[in-house]
């Protein structure tokens, strides 16, 4: 629970990367309905570029009836600069949500300060190509993205790479922290048994110096912001930031 | 603190107890583990729940070790935190558990 003007909030938990199997509609029921056991009330799954609206449309039914939100994402992976600006051109308009992994500097750098671009993650293995330092946190202090850690590899990882990935997440939030850049912690699995409560997750959350509050936001507050967000944006009633048509008038 | 266990199959109290002080031994080593104070209290193996003890100041390092377990006794597993309380009767109470 947490007090805001006197009055006690019930958080509101959201997993923002839920791997679904497209093909599997079982397995994928599965999931849904296991995430909802374990108290989320909103999860995003990340779709292939082509996904059509009614494969989007089921799945959201099929969370519905989980009693469950549902978010479309997108995992973008360019490798350069020009195929990020075209894959966001062409996808922003079609998914909720807009992760792009960094695989090099140029592109984690354009899409810190591009102002589509909802959360930024990096290669949990590969510790030469977390490119999130200080110069990534200012461009993304200045835009609208956030860092985006799974939890997968903590659970996956075990001796010197996790004490590694570990030694990474902390450097890595404390410098978002300064920049106030916003942090989401989500869970990265397509296992059932690795869905962890959105308690426990920040409770991992807090092994890389996040204090509660924040890890609690990361998995509610900070998500749920992101979905509005971008939801106000794609409706139709949507001019700019603050400004929406709430009724046309006729013409005289 | 009572916890539900995810796993396929059902383990023992001793299995439960060594996954779990594996997993706080290997995130915060003997010496953090060793200023959890841990002890199960109780196991209910049919219904694969259990109530531990601990410290509350390493609440959090023990929240942590549970989730990060993944497997108990060569099985895939999970531990969710089911209520934390302050005693043993206000958790029974909390779950309804007679």
């Amino acid at each position: 629970m947490q007090k805001r003007g006197g009055v006690t909030l019930k958080r509101v938990f959201a997993d923002l990367h839920v791997c679904l199997s497209m093909n599997d509609s079982a397995a994928t029921l599965r999931m849904i309905s296991k995430t909802a056991k374990l108290g989320y009330r909103l999860i995003a799954a990340p779709l292939a570029p082509e996904t059509n609206k009614e494969e989007v449309v089921k799945l959201r039914k099929a969370c519905n009836e989980a009693k469950i939100d549902f978010a479309s994402r997108i995992d973008l992976q360019p490798r350069t600069t020009n195929e990020l600006m075209v894959q966001l051109r062409r996808l922003r308009r079609k998914f909720e949500i807009i992760s792009v992994a960094c695989d090099n500097k140029q592109v984690a750098r354009q899409a810190a300060k591009d102002r589509r671009v909802d959360l930024l993650s990096f290669p949990f293995l590969d510790f030469r190509r977390r490119f999130f330092d200080r110069a990534e946190a200012e461009l993304a202090s200045n835009s609208l993205a956030a860092l985006e850690f799974d939890m997968k590899p903590l659970l996956v990882l075990h001796g010197p790479a996790r004490v590694r990935l570990l030694s990474s997440l902390r450097q890595e939030a404390a410098i978002a922290m300064k920049f106030h850049v916003p942090i989401i912690v989500s869970s990265g699995v397509a296992i059932e048994m690795l869905l962890r409560k959105p308690r426990d997750m920040a409770a991992l959350a807090c092994l890389f110096g996040l204090d509660e509050n924040s890890a609690l936001d990361a998995v509610s507050h900070i998500a749920h912001a992101i979905v509005k967000r971008n939801r106000e944006k794609l409706g139709s009633g949507f001019v700019a930031p603050g400004i929406h048509i709430i009724r046309e008038g006729k013409n005289r | 603190m009572a916890l539900q266990i995810d796993s396929d199959g059902t383990p023992s109290r001793k299995e439960f107890i060594y996954a779990v002080w594996d997993a706080i031994g290997k995130l915060y080593g003997e010496y953090g583990a060793s200023l959890t104070s841990l002890m199960l209290i109780d196991y209910y193996m049919e219904r694969k729940t259990a109530v531990i003890r601990t410290s509350l100041a390493t609440v959090n390092m023990v929240k942590a070790s549970l989730a990060s377990i993944t497997s108990i006794a060569g099985m895939d597993a999970a531990v969710h935190v089911l209520a934390i309380s302050g005693t043993a009767k206000a958790l029974e109470k909390k779950l309804n558990w007679s």
